[in-house]
């Protein structure tokens, strides 16, 4: 070991912390299994400078501690065969899952408790009287007072959140029915009465904390996933400076600014373009298919990618200024708007929650005038209050949807919003975006048909303009050596002229070299031959489209490229409505327009200029490999990025919001039996233990169906 | 009912143990990864250091 500084030798422990390892977070989709954790742990564990690797295969994450570079631990995990993607160190920062842990706590420790008392309820239910029952109602107590004002927390707070609000929700009667009856069960304990209620206050606690775990881990994941996907984009740009150049954080660009934008790379900032050529593909701003070229003074937009060489631009434009912003702006209010939106458990509670208390009051005052005795009204009003209370509500809509949303994660999908799979259900029109959604956008040369000197030749030709068309080509023809041709010179609009020895070559458009076909065109001495190029559909869209036409959907393809291209695409798929060359707001107004006629339209989407539509849509979808904005945007993400499997959200959504719907059901028919009990006075603790546990399993096995294949 | 002076301490204290014994589990991080942990316990890694 080298020391920096004659100290450290005498200080070990200091060169210990100057060499603080970092500590590299890798997104790692395809570890699947035992062998996949000891490969990657063994192979990677050997790297030099690794400190320690741990994978963590629920979260399908590998955590390495290194102070080596991430893009080497990117490396050596692709060598290995296994995709990685580093994640943002920052924003992972306080993905420390505190609260679910906190409520994980509060569950087992209602749990525990919850068995304990209710073994001592046994003894006083299989017939204890006199001093010993008092004795075991007194122990109960003791257990039970300090766990239910521990373990039921989350609801008192939401409860007092919602009567600040003047609001009613679920959590108000289930506090209600928690503290009324600990405080009613103490006092009966005190006095020496029959019932006690201690195992009902804590077993409702329980059974509802599993709810409420069951939806924070639902959402927590769905979270942090997203949160994973937001850090894959670097956010720096490279400014140049007097002596070469440097790379910033695009938050620290100035007006005025030289960045260059190496080849590949995207644009990071609007400005104005300083080399006299460029070519860019600004297929997820506007939806277009083809590279666009420019010249010097052009404009471009931050989010196009550089197509050919090194680029500079001068920036014009920073933060609020820019396209990108005036499009997250519009985001936002459309995202406002869908909050806005009222999911099952809410809906069902604001009639809920009213009816029980409206019931347990009735009761209450029905009890009081008929029998003059407050601490028996009082009882009934409790036991009416527990035995409503909406264990089985509170469980019925969590259940279901964490058993969907994680098998549409087994499946591929990412379930971001918790109410995603209650819209998605009710979706009667997809709006399809086209390049990047449904096809990738790039170019595919089909060049089985030509010879290699005919190749060298287009090559050769290619290489002469600077036509997106022949720069595409180009780059495809990369293995090919150009061809030697003389009198080379391109005709503006038309082509490239030139010769091969002796015999004219021309490469440009169809009808300017005289074919009767469309597309690129080679032409040597007389002989035509066509430049088949289309644009990759991605793998799976056939059988989506074919799987969503047969559910019975209406697909809609709203693109921003050209007419032709949208046109035969959408014939090819056999997708009637089309519309082309649409720009972001009409896209919005038309999402806007479909959810007026009651459409429920579903947006599924990738580029920038689909943000808005994606946000504004009922329920959205976006590939893993759309921008980061649109990804934001979208309730779903395709993680894998087949669409192939997509028919299967709308199903899987179906299916459970059906279920949650019979949960709704099954609570509703037990309440039915058992209200009239509990009103006329009959309600044992014994019976509010046995209902409540029943139904509270009847709603979960019922939820657990969605998470089975057919 | 004198054995109930004896059992109840013993069962409060039985309980008692359960719930400690959850919250080092919580806290050692033995929750973070299951389905990992889960695949763990199939690696020969032990087999071979």
């Amino acid at each position: 070991m080298i020391a920096a500084c004659p100290a450290c030798v005498g200080a070990p422990a200091a060169v210990g912390l100057a060499q603080t390892t970092n500590s590299v977070q890798l997104s790692v989709p395809s570890v699947r299994c035992a062998t996949c954790i000891s490969e990657i742990e063994g192979q990677i564990s050997q790297l030099q400078a690794v400190a320690s690797v741990r994978v963590n295969l629920t979260l399908k994450r590998v955590q390495i501690e290194t102070d080596r570079p991430v893009r080497e631990m990117v490396l050596a995990l692709n060598q290995i065969g296994y995709d990685a993607y580093p994640l943002d160190a920052r924003a992972l920062a306080n993905d420390v899952d505190e609260e679910g842990r906190n409520l994980l706590m509060r569950l087992g420790v209602a749990g525990f408790a919850m068995m304990n008392v209710m073994l001592l309820s046994v003894a006083v239910w299989s017939g204890a009287s006199g001093a010993t029952r008092d004795l075991f109602h007194l122990i109960s107590a003791m257990i039970a007072i300090p766990m239910v004002l521990y373990a039921a927390q989350p609801f008192f707070k939401n409860a007092v959140s919602a009567l600040r609000a003047g609001r009613l929700n679920m959590d108000v009667p289930i506090s209600l029915a928690i503290l009324l009856a600990s405080g009613m069960s103490l006092f009966e304990s005190l006095m020496g009465g029959e019932h006690a209620y201690f195992d009902a206050a804590l077993s409702l606690t329980f059974f509802l904390l599993i709810g409420r775990f069951l939806e924070h881990r639902t959402r927590s994941a769905a979270r942090s996933a997203a949160k994973e996907l937001a850090a894959l984009e670097a956010y720096t740009a490279e400014r140049k400076t007097e002596n070469g150049s440097e790379t910033v954080a695009i938050e620290a660009l100035k007006l005025g600014d030289i960045v260059i934008v190496a080849s590949g790379m995207r644009v990071p900032a609007d400005g104005q373009l300083i080399t006299p050529k460029a070519i860019t593909d600004r297929s997820l701003l506007t939806g277009e298919s083809e590279p666009v070229s420019h010249a010097a003074d052009d404009q471009l937009h931050a989010g196009e990618v550089n197509l050919a060489g090194p680029i500079e631009i001068q920036v014009s434009a920073l933060g609020q200024d820019t396209r990108l912003h005036q499009i997250a702006r519009l985001v936002e209010t459309a995202e406002n708007a869908r909050n806005r939106y009222t999911s099952l458990a809410d809906r069902a509670a604001q009639v809920y929650a009213p009816a029980v208390h409206l019931l347990a009051l009735v009761s209450f005052a029905g009890w009081f005038f008929w029998t003059q005795d407050l601490r028996h009204a009082l009882n009934i009003a409790i036991a009416v209050l527990i035995i409503t209370c909406p264990c089985a509500l509170g469980l019925a809509v969590p259940a279901v949807s964490t058993a969907a949303i994680s098998r549409l994660y087994r499946l591929g999908f990412l379930v971001k919003s918790g109410t995603a799979l209650e819209r998605l259900a009710d979706v009667r029109t997809i709006v399809l975006d086209k390049t990047g959604t449904l096809t990738r956008p790039d170019f595919n040369f089909d060049l089985s048909d030509f010879g290699a000197e005919d190749l060298r030749i287009a090559k050769a030709l290619a290489m002469g303009s600077a036509h997106p068309l022949s720069q595409a080509l180009n780059t495809h023809l990369c293995d090919h050596p150009p061809a030697e041709l003389t009198d080379l010179h391109e005709i503006k609009g038309c082509g490239v002229t030139g010769f091969f020895g002796q015999t004219p070559v021309d490469l440009g458009r169809a009808k300017w070299v005289g074919s009767d076909h469309t597309g690129l065109c080679l032409k040597i001495g007389e002989k035509i031959h066509t430049f088949p190029f289309h644009e990759p559909l991605k793998t799976g869209v056939v059988d989506m489209v074919k799987d969503l036409r047969a559910a019975d959907y209406d697909l809609q393809i709203l693109s921003g490229d050209t007419q032709a291209k949208t046109h035969k695409l959408a014939r090819s798929l056999g997708v009637r409505k089309f519309g082309s060359g649409i720009s972001p707001e009409e896209k919005r107004s038309y999402i806007n327009k479909l959810a007026d006629q009651a459409q429920f339209p579903c947006m599924i989407g990738d580029g920038l200029n689909d943000t808005v539509a994606l946000a504004s849509a009922h329920a959205s979808i976006a590939p893993g490999t759309a921008l980061d904005a649109a990804r934001n945007a979208a309730d779903v993400i395709v993680i894998d990025d087949t669409m192939k499997k997509i028919p299967q959200v709308f199903a899987i959504s179906k299916k459970a919001i059906a279920l949650s719907r019979q949960n709704f059901g099954i609570a509703v028919a037990y309440n039915a039996v058992a209200i009239p009990i509990a009103v006329l006075g009959y309600a044992t603790p014994l019976a509010a233990a046995v209902a409540m546990s029943l139904s509270s399993i009847t709603v979960l096995i019922n939820a657990a169906r969605v998470g089975y294949e057919k | 009912m004198n054995v109930l002076a004896l059992l109840i301490p013993i069962s409060l204290f039985l309980g008692g143990l359960g719930i400690t014994a959850f919250i080092w589990t919580l806290k050692s991080h033995q929750y973070d990864d299951p389905s990992g942990d889960a695949a763990r316990v199939l690696a020969e890694d032990d087999l071979h250091p």
